[in-house]
């Protein structure tokens, strides 16, 4: 089983209904199989703000969720973080990097590397995958620990797991 | 039309409605017509009511939900409307009070003091626009995703404040919406 199955199986598990994205190379697979699982909700977002508000509401309604998008997005979500963490929501964000191992497009590279300190500072627990097999025991950790201690918590997905090298494969994906 | 006079409407005899409050004038608005835990007033987080009460209409699919917030909140996050046209919730309904003005920062006029047109971005992303004598029967029965656009004017009124602590804010809705187990899940 390859890690975006992986992932999707310990989403299925712990019960996650509803699942914001905006569109990354990396998540490809998992948003497909999110979109095909009879059981949850892919929504596809605008910006990635729009997938905390989300999450917010979902949890207020009773239903778990997942949040997935790029490295870039950490960007645009990071004063809505505000409201996670003075609310206690219970989130879990799964990030595929860029702009760390072996990026191609020097514009990625600001916000990849400002990733880890932006979420912290915002009170996000951040845990970091970049073995295939480790991604799955990850994602089941962040899930508990978002779940049982209402924390916020990102996967950071390596680049190296992402495996894209240049333009030309991630136009050809 | 009055801000107060028209959300003390839309929210008469409310009953099992879930309600998200964006943050500002709307969320005292909805403290004058009167308190509730069932109601999410945000204090923050600009630009996420219309999403907050997406994931709240997924999530309960039975229960109607109702986002009142203001033309500023909602100008942040037009995004939004997009996103809801996608998902197309029945049971979900968009109210924006529209004063043309960001009332906490000193009134400056927004986006629609200009001209900008809330009702047509929502009806351009797939919401059903209603008139406001036909919101309440959208509130509470009709098919969605509804948008009403509520123009008031824009006046300094005494603030009447809900609860600050997002926590309480959060468990006490949870609690009203899912009874005691909330706390357990």
């Amino acid at each position: 089983m390859r890690w975006p199955e992986a992932i999707h199986e310990e989403l299925s598990g712990a019960g996650v209904r509803v699942v914001g994205y905006v569109p990354d190379a990396g998540h490809k697979r998992l948003i497909e199989l999110c979109h095909t699982d009879p059981n949850m909700r892919a929504v596809v977002l605008s910006t990635e703000e729009e997938g905390i508000g989300l999450a917010a509401g979902a949890w207020l309604g009773g239903q778990k969720s997942a949040l997935l998008m790029q490295s870039s997005g950490v960007g645009n979500i990071v004063n809505v973080l505000g409201m996670v963490r003075e609310c206690r929501f219970p989130l879990v964000t799964l990030v595929t990097m860029r702009g760390e191992q072996g990026e191609f497009n020097p514009w990625q590279l600001p916000m990849g590397q400002a990733v880890r300190p932006v979420l912290e500072a915002m009170g996000t627990v951040v845990q970091y995958a970049d073995k295939a097999e480790e991604v799955a025991p990850i994602v089941n950790a962040a899930l508990r620990l978002a779940y049982n201690s209402y924390a916020s918590v990102a996967v950071l997905i390596s680049q190296r797991l992402i495996g894209i090298k240049s333009f030309q494969e991630q136009a050809a994906q | 039309m009055k801000r107060r006079d028209a959300v003390q409407q839309l929210l008469l005899d409310r009953g099992e409605l879930l309600v998200v409050a964006g943050l500002g004038s709307t969320a005292w608005d909805c403290t004058a017509a009167g308190d509730s835990p069932l109601t999410f007033p945000m204090w923050g987080a600009m630009g996420q009511a219309a999403m907050i009460g997406l994931g709240l209409a997924l999530a309960q699919p039975q229960r109607r939900v109702l986002v009142i917030t203001g033309d500023g909140e909602a100008l942040m996050g037009l995004g939004a409307f997009a996103t809801i046209g996608v998902q197309q919730p029945a049971n979900l309904t968009v109210a924006v009070i529209d004063n043309e003005h960001y009332g906490e920062t000193g009134m400056q006029q927004t986006h629609t003091a200009h001209g900008v047109d809330l009702a047509g971005i929502a009806r351009a992303c797939g919401l059903k626009v209603v008139a406001f004598e036909e919101a309440r029967n959208a509130i509470y029965q009709g098919v969605g995703p509804h948008f009403v656009v509520v123009k008031v004017e824009a006046e300094k009124i005494p603030l009447v404040l809900p609860p600050r602590e997002g926590a309480l804010l959060k468990a006490r809705f949870r609690r009203a919406v899912l009874g005691p187990n909330a706390d357990l899940d």
